[in-house]
């Protein structure tokens, strides 16, 4: 690990302004992810700024009829609240389903937003990487891709995001609150906090140099059955492969609303409004309906609309058959 | 001597080892003086001012383990694992992955089991560290330390302090109603209550203990010492033949 400086802040705008001041400043909150980077020296900030020592701890009623989550609640405490668990039922699991017990009690809301991709080749200092040196090219083009995205991806970039959390953020349509240098506030849709590869894989988020996270805001609770599928390679502390985060409104099984979300398919948290929109109106098959590949109907049209343009790189190829299967398996389930 | 060498071979710039060999091949050849001259043309790689590796920032902190307050100064790179192990001398906390994956170095900071591993000293002042060496009260050991003996959950060992920390960290989530990803009912328990953990499965176990890893497979009797612990009523336990051990006649 390289050296660095360290503070710590006790205001966001604070923090902010200092991030801004000295360039190769990080901000650092539970560290999981950071600390992991900078031992392998992915990450080489020369200072490190404390953002835990400044509340902004607490769950709070929001006035639209929703939570406002503070950016350091961490994500233990986020998944137990008593108000998630029971309203937004889809984030709890989803935080459930993410990483250990011992990093959820560390991982912050904020943090786990912000999260890199764990492409094997981004973690790799011997491999080039676009993420790490724009114009060195993408060895999982042609490497091991298994874990790669799908839809949204790149010739310069085809790594996902790893958030479990972050897909049902976005399927909540969560809003960020943030703090410029400035000291000025700005809200970004979940939708627009994180971006698409393009030709610009090292910038991966929508916040400006210096801007901070200071809460995430959920709007009202959406009714209907609450699930979050996630699909990896061992029951439980994995990165997924796909999952499906589903809020399905369905009384006698005719869909009344329905909202879906992705993770494991492309560089941020996925969601096809089109998709949604196909299965309204629709009669869901019974609980335990075995899945078929040749069947048209409702949930493989709104598979097609999810997969729109999808695009295998070899490893990876399982994935386009294997979200169809979860989607229908989330979409019958009890 | 200096001068009539050829010039590439004093750059710094890396050469593949491959390069190097077709380089001494093409000299030894009789490579015109231009080419060589041509390759040494490309542009050296000298460290730039701003690639200065910055020297070790020390800083003063204090830090409370096992009930014990320690003046330091550290690296501010030290984790709260080498800081144990080597500022302290607590080496029951061990150094598995050193990333976070195996779990070996859990400790409880303010009662919260944490990869020890995973954050800096200088972000835990004023906190309470416990360690495996903290958990006893001298010799006597903590109800966790006594089930794993008991039931024999470990094989080498070196995973065991980060298990028991983890375990012990483990039941106080499962007394304060925290769900995990296999709890039925997220809405089911949300009261602080010891009668959380007698009601705790085997899939409960495995799946909140997922974080710690034990590469001697010991996971059977690792649960078992958690159940025990735990209050779990086994179908062994329940309907176990008393022994008549500790009647007086």
């Amino acid at each position: 690990m390289k050296a660095f400086q360290f503070e710590r802040s006790s205001s966001p705008a604070g923090a902010a302004a200092a991030a801004l001041a000295q360039p190769q400043t990080k901000f650092i909150a539970g560290g999981t992810n950071l600390l992991d980077l900078m031992k392998l020296e992915v990450e080489t900030p020369s200072r490190l700024i404390d953002v835990t020592r400044m509340g902004l701890d607490t769950i709070d009623a929001a006035p639209n009829g929703g939570l406002r989550i503070g950016a350091m609640v961490r994500n233990a405490d986020l998944a137990a609240d008593a108000r998630v668990r029971k309203d937004y039922a889809v984030l709890s699991r989803a935080l459930l389903s993410g990483a250990s017990g011992q990093l959820r009690n560390k991982a912050t809301t904020g943090g786990n937003l912000l999260q890199r991709t764990r492409c094997y080749y981004f973690y790799d200092t011997s491999k080039p990487c676009n993420k790490r040196t724009p114009g060195a090219g993408c060895s999982a083009l042609q490497g091991y891709n298994r874990m790669h995205a799908v839809v949204g991806a790149s010739e310069q970039c085809i790594a996902t995001h790893p958030s479990d959390m972050a897909v049902a953020m976005r399927l909540l349509d969560a809003q960020v609150e943030t703090v410029l240098p400035s000291g000025s506030k700005r809200v970004i849709p979940i939708a627009d906090l994180h971006r698409l590869p393009g030709t610009t894989p090292h910038i991966e988020t929508s916040l400006q140099p210096g801007e901070f996270i200071t809460a995430v805001t959920l709007p009202a609770p959406l009714a209907g059955r609450h699930i979050y599928r996630k699909v990896r390679d061992r029951a439980s502390y994995a990165f997924a492969v796909i999952s499906v985060a589903a809020v399905i409104d369905a009384p006698g099984a005719v869909v009344r609303q329905v909202r879906l979300a992705f993770g494991g398919l492309a560089h941020k948290p996925w969601r096809v409004p089109e998709a949604e929109a196909l299965l309204v109106g629709t009669t869901l098959q019974p609980p335990g309906a075995v899945y078929s590949a040749s069947r048209a109907g409702p949930v493989e049209a709104a598979a097609d609309a999810v997969l729109k343009g999808a695009q295998g790189r070899g490893h990876n190829d399982f994935k386009l058959p294997l979200l169809r299967r979860t989607l229908h398996a989330v979409l019958t389930s009890t | 001597m200096t001068t009539s060498a050829p010039a590439a071979l004093n750059t710094t710039w890396p050469v593949s080892r491959r390069g190097l060999v077709r380089l001494g091949a093409n000299v030894g050849a009789g490579l015109a003086a231009s080419q060589v001259m041509n390759l040494n043309a490309q542009p050296a790689k000298i460290p730039a001012a701003t690639d200065a590796v910055m020297a070790p920032v020390l800083m003063p902190i204090r830090l409370k383990v096992n009930g014990k307050s320690h003046a330091l100064t550290v690296d501010t790179r030290t984790t709260v694992l080498d800081t144990l192990r080597e500022n302290l001398n607590l080496k029951g906390s061990k150094k598995g992955c050193d990333h976070g994956q195996c779990g070996a170095c859990t400790v409880l900071i303010d009662g919260r089991r944490t990869n020890s591993c995973l954050t800096l000293a200088v972000m835990h002042e004023g906190q309470d560290i416990t360690t495996i060496e903290g958990l006893s009260n001298g010799d006597a050991l903590h109800p966790m330390q006594d089930a794993f003996l008991n039931h024999d959950g470990f094989q080498c060992g070196y995973c065991t302090p980060g298990q028991i920390c983890s375990s012990v960290g483990m039941l106080n989530e499962v007394r304060m109603g925290m769900p995990s990803h296999v709890t039925r009912d997220l809405t089911a328990t949300a009261a602080n209550t010891a009668a959380n953990t007698a009601s705790l499965t085997d899939e409960e176990i495995r799946e909140r203990m997922s974080g710690n890893l034990c590469r001697c497979s010991a996971y059977p009797n690792i649960v078992a010492a958690i159940r025990d612990v735990a209050g779990v009523k086994t179908v062994a336990s329940a309907f176990a033949v008393p022994t008549g051990e500790g009647v007086t006649s």
